[in-house]
């Protein structure tokens, strides 16, 4: 499971992708052309991000003809709202800080 | 048993043992990437944490061996069951490749039940805030 809680995080570190994953929240299901409309990166951007989303079973995408719709899929949050997914998540993060702060004591 | 769980993170650092130990034990830095704190590196020291949020962790010194092992209890009082932890937290260092091979493990006492969800959501919500001006940082 650590694999899993990692990607989960990884997957919404990003800003761009947590605001993608954000909107379907919101807003329900989108086409990528939408998505991009609001978006401030291109639709090649766009459509990379939703499938990292879809990798980590953020977002779902159905088929409707040429267009393919996408949807948020708050389920797969779960680990983040368990006890041990936010511990490993906020120990993931101090770490981080941590790193950055050996690097500083070197100067 | 179902009610202890524990929570395991490890990362190597390019950094000598002495210098993590330092990073973890030197009040001044411990709040530049944990909290604000009033640590001493002594056996049965009380202290606390205290978070950005406005919650205090109170904490008693369990195990100090230098650039080795450090651990000590992290509980949060709530009147709310659900909000209460009782916790104890231990870094081990192993030298590795000239630097640092770091383990931080979490384990927790609490009643057998998931957080209000709202107080949960705003939890992650408030993490990847977080997560976002760390990476704004780099």
């Amino acid at each position: 499971m650590p694999h899993a809680d990692d990607r989960l995080f990884r997957t919404l570190a990003d800003p761009t992708r947590r605001a993608i994953f954000e909107r379907l929240c919101r807003d329900g299901e989108q086409t990528v052309g939408a998505l991009t409309a609001r978006a401030k990166v291109s639709q090649p951007a766009v459509s990379k991000h939703l499938g990292i989303l879809k990798e980590a079973g953020l977002v779902r995408d159905r088929q409707d003809g040429r267009q393919t719709h996408y949807s948020a899929q708050p389920g797969a949050l779960a680990p983040l709202i368990d006890w041990t997914g936010r511990m490993t998540g906020f120990w993931q993060a101090r770490f981080d800080k941590l790193e950055d702060l050996l690097r500083r004591m070197d100067q | 048993m179902s009610d202890v769980r524990t929570v395991t993170v490890e990362r190597r650092l390019p950094f000598a043992p002495a210098k993590v130990w330092q990073a973890l034990t030197r009040p001044h830095l411990l709040a530049e990437w944990l909290m604000q704190n009033d640590f001493v590196p002594a056996v049965g020291h009380h202290f606390q944490l205290r978070g950005e949020w406005g919650g205090v962790l109170d904490c008693e010194v369990l195990i100090v061996a230098p650039e080795k092992t450090l651990s000590y209890t992290w509980n949060h009082a709530h009147a709310d069951a659900a909000y209460d932890l009782r916790s104890v937290v231990t870094f081990t260092l192993t030298p590795a490749d000239g630097g640092t091979h770091l383990k931080v493990e979490q384990t927790g006492f609490r009643p057998g039940q998931n957080q209000a969800s709202g107080g949960a959501k705003a939890g992650w919500r408030r993490f990847l805030e977080k997560l976002e001006q760390l990476l704004a940082r780099e």
